[in-house]
């Protein structure tokens, strides 16, 4: 079977690889797709939308419907992890661990036995806790919050230089995870919960359609930003402009909401109880 | 365009996938996906396709790597074939 399975790939590998030289090579002028489609994209999207960066004006305005799917698809991802992973039964773990700040004394407190929650004195602890490391413990303090900016500068910006809702959003939840990583879950989980990061996911994508669907009430074509127009001191080039920034927007939150929420489910083995 | 440097890369990326993929380990597997993503970041960068680099650098470098060690750590570090 390993060897049919070899065979097979070298066939197809081969095949591909000697297909490979009839493309047109990079950047010419003569290709199929630089003689037809772009150059209309590269001459026309500056006047249509206002946007200096081709390639956000492509993604959410000309091909508006396939950044809606797109967006779709990573809500889709996050619900299915959520599905497939997360346990909603709340028995009570069999053990839990806490940790005696002044002493460093570990306690282990079988199921049923009193929980020193609410003292100052002790602090809950994973299972697979390792004494933390000051170095990487106050890096990821520094570093979170220029990450986060850094994530809304790419949100805003996408307009001028490379990055958009996407990006922006993956970045932004990194940071959250870089937080629940080098703290630890439960902390993260008291900031963002996951109920927040569940409304938050499909926020993004209703702000997405709610968009579209706005466009059509004011008496256009779905997401045809032009017709936003209509709200007085916009003229329909730069509402087009501000359209894909609504909908960038919509992108960033519905993108960082469900990378929290699948890393949540995965990093507790969905019991959003002790993290990685 | 140096062509020397997009070779290095390009063997880089083949390297990277092959012991991705062959590797017994799976959190060694998980960190050889994320240098493989980082490869194929800087070989559209240098292709000039930003956008598409920007996204591979975050998508699967960053938070795909991240997801792949959560999992090899709630699951296990063994593969069986």
């Amino acid at each position: 079977m390993k060897r049919l399975g070899l065979i097979a790939i070298m066939v197809f590998g081969g095949l591909l690889f000697s297909i490979s030289f009839e493309l047109p090579d990079l950047g010419d002028a003569r290709s199929p797709a630089s003689t037809h489609v772009s150059p209309y994209y590269i001459e026309q999207a500056i006047h249509d939308t206002s946007v200096p960066n081709v390639v956000t004006a492509i993604l959410a305005d000309y091909r508006g419907y396939d950044t809606l799917f797109e967006t779709a698809v990573i809500f889709s991802a996050g619900l299915a992890c959520f599905f497939l992973l997360r346990i909603t039964d709340r028995k009570a773990p069999k053990a839990r661990f806490y940790r005696h700040l002044a002493t460093g004394l570990t306690l282990r407190v079988e199921k049923g036995g009193r929980l020193p929650e609410d003292t100052k004195e002790f602090e809950r602890i994973d299972s697979a806790w390792v004494p933390s490391d000051v170095i990487i413990n106050m890096t990821c303090r520094l570093v979170v919050p220029f990450i986060q900016l850094f994530a809304l500068y790419v949100i805003a910006h996408g307009h001028h230089s490379p990055g958009g809702g996407f990006q922006g959003g993956v970045i932004f939840g990194a940071a959250i995870i870089l937080y629940a990583i080098s703290n630890n879950l439960r902390r993260t989980l008291r900031r963002t919960s996951e109920r927040t990061s569940a409304l938050l996911g499909s926020g993004g994508v209703i702000i997405y359609l709610g968009t579209g669907l706005l466009c059509i009430l004011l008496g256009a074509g779905f997401l045809n930003y032009s017709s936003l127009s209509l709200v007085p001191g916009l003229d329909p080039v730069s509402a087009r402009s501000y359209g894909i920034l609504i909908v960038e927007i919509g992108v960033g939150i519905a993108v960082t909401a469900v990378m929290v929420w699948i890393y949540y489910n995965l990093a507790s083995a969905g019991k959003l109880d002790e993290g990685l | 365009m140096i062509w020397q440097l997009d070779l290095i890369i390009l063997l880089m990326v083949v390297i990277c996938g092959i012991s991705a993929i062959s590797i017994r380990d799976l959190l060694g597997s998980a960190i050889m996906f994320g240098a493989y993503s980082f490869m194929m970041c800087l070989l559209w960068s240098i292709m000039g396709a930003v956008d598409v680099s920007f996204t591979e650098a975050s998508v699967g470098a960053g938070v795909s790597t991240v997801f792949f060690v959560a999992a090899v750590f709630r699951t296990t570090r063994r593969t069986r074939d």
